[in-house]
């Protein structure tokens, strides 16, 4: 028997429309990829997170410009990115820590510096602006990854005056993040200092708190600088407010975990003062 | 000489007839053109990603182009039985291997001119400078780094049976360089006698590639190398292509180009 090429095709391509037609509605369901607007989740599935902390530390690498330690150089390396984020900044004795280089073992070490970074820097002067495309890509990468929207959004807001942009970031890290008490003070951060805006900052902090509140005891202990800082700031909110007795309220939980609680004594006692000297006239 | 630049010129008129630098030119223009046109936070004074991502996809275009067209020139040659009436005319077998070599680096130096010019108008387009020194320097650099990666590529084809095999076994040797090389000393210091002594021996015979890796300076913008330094590095891939070409010389001279 003889059969047209031509019938043949028509008889294929109707069995695979049919096919189609029967399968597409039950193959949406099997994957979930497909419904994901981003670009990194169709591409890598859950996989793309294995590549987060490979962006977050070029994040790292470009905030210093390229001098940065290899797998192979022996330090203790912490990303700074993250620090600054914190308020942290070098010390002499940061610096020399940070000197992974250290003095050339041989000629070819010598000579090959010539090639290579070797003088620790940190942009400024909005060049800051560089490490922000890798965030971004961390942040698509791991969208749980916290780091990436503190950090993206104390650029964003202290050196490149952009609050809205800031808020928006730690706005998307929220709603990946619902129970994230780091973000909720970041978000405080940006109504607070460059809003100006002490109700929702008040109102956020707040939040976070309740936040932290409901958090396992382990991880309590673990964030404790979190937790400190939230308090603090909401202290410092309410003392400018001229709510003087919930400012020591919250100097006082801020002291429950503080590492140097004397510090926040002396502003406990300060404020004490002031609530008892008399009005003036 | 003049039988050396004779065959130079037919290896780069044969770069321009392939298509793979084509290929290669329009997918890093693409990729390129793709990375630039992301906005990330509507920022769009962004650009050192761009620079990254672009200098990337030139070195590796150009070490593809180098390493891909220079593997297949003499096998191509004894292949197609071209060599014989090549060496019946007054060239020596000494005089082929140079002009080869000499192709193949010139026509890698017109590419690299070209992926620069690219470069440049990029990223001058995107922050409205253009250190033209700093992208000279880079682009002599890596050019004088080809060089060494071309005299060892004629090198593996005299003495491996395929392009493919020669092709392959550069390219990890390479690229290990590039990734290693430097850090041997370090990593041998964590080893036991004797592949202690094995590793320091390795750090100190191999051509350091890694030094004429400038994409850093040109991606942060940290201004010019020492010139003595680059002048030293040039002599380096001199004298490192020139002990490769030796090699090569040595088993072409006396291997038999019956296939």
């Amino acid at each position: 028997m003889k059969a047209s090429p031509l019938l043949l095709l028509a008889l294929l391509l109707t069995i695979c429309f049919t096919l189609a037609t029967r399968i597409e509605p039950r193959a949406a369901a099997w994957s979930r990829r497909d419904k994901s607007n981003n670009v990194f989740s169709v591409l890598f599935g859950d996989g793309r997170r294995l590549f987060a902390n490979q962006f977050f530390t070029m994040a790292d690498v470009y905030f210093h410009s390229g001098y940065y330690p290899s797998i192979f150089d022996k330090s203790g390396h912490e990303s700074e990115v993250v620090a600054e984020s914190h308020g942290h900044t070098d010390s002499p004795e940061d610096e020399k820590n940070e000197d992974f280089l250290g003095k050339p073992k041989d000629w070819i070490d010598a000579f090959g510096r010539n090639f290579r970074i070797t003088k620790h820097t940190h942009l400024e002067h909005g060049n800051e602006r560089e490490i922000l495309p890798w965030l971004r890509l961390a942040a698509d990468m791991d969208p749980q990854m916290i780091d990436t929207y503190t950090v993206g959004a104390f650029y964003l807001r202290e050196h490149l005056n952009r609050p809205q942009e800031a808020e928006a970031f730690l706005r998307e890290g929220l709603r990946n993040n619902p129970d994230s008490c780091e973000i909720l003070f970041e978000l405080g951060r940006v109504y607070y200092e460059s809003d100006h805006d002490p109700d929702r900052a008040r109102n956020v902090w707040q939040l976070a708190v309740q936040k932290f509140i409901k958090l396992p005891s382990q991880t309590q202990k673990d964030d404790r600088i979190t937790f400190e800082a939230i308090t603090v700031n909401l202290a410092r909110l309410e003392e400018n407010a001229g709510h003087l007795a919930q400012a020591v309220n919250w100097f006082q939980a801020a002291q429950a975990v503080s590492l140097a609680p004397g510090v926040l004594q002396k502003q406990i006692d300060d404020i004490k003062k002031k609530m008892a000297a008399p009005p003036p006239p | 000489m003049n039988t050396i630049f004779a065959l130079a010129g037919v290896v780069i008129k044969e770069l321009y007839r392939r298509k793979d630098f084509y290929v290669l030119f329009v997918l890093t223009a693409l990729i390129t053109l793709a990375a630039g046109s992301v906005n990330f936070f509507h920022d769009a004074k962004i650009v050192r990603y761009v620079k990254d991502v672009c200098m990337l996809l030139i070195w590796v275009s150009s070490l593809l182009i180098a390493i891909v067209t220079t593997a297949r020139q003499i096998p191509a040659e004894r292949e197609n039985r071209t060599i014989f009436p090549l060496l019946a005319k007054p060239v020596s077998r000494a005089q082929v291997l140079l002009g080869k070599f000499l192709g193949c680096w010139l026509a890698t130096g017109i590419a690299l001119l070209v992926f620069y010019a690219f470069f440049g108008v990029i990223t001058g387009s995107r922050e409205h400078q253009l250190p033209v020194l700093s992208y000279f320097q880079a682009l002599w650099l890596q050019w004088m780094m080809l060089a060494i990666v071309i005299a060892m590529v004629l090198l593996g084809s005299i003495y491996f049976a395929a392009p493919s095999s020669t092709t392959t076994i550069c390219f990890i040797v390479v690229v290990g360089i590039l990734g290693i090389g430097g850090h041997l000393d370090s990593i041998a210091l964590q080893q036991p006698q004797p592949f202690q002594f094995i590793l320091y021996l390795v750090y100190f015979l191999i051509p350091h590639l890694e030094w004429f890796d400038l994409r850093d300076f040109v991606v942060y913008n940290l201004g010019v190398v020492n010139w003595l330094a680059v002048t030293l590095a040039s002599l380096f891939a001199a004298a490192w292509a020139g002990i490769f070409l030796l090699f090569a010389w040595l088993g072409f001279r006396r291997k038999s180009l019956n296939t």
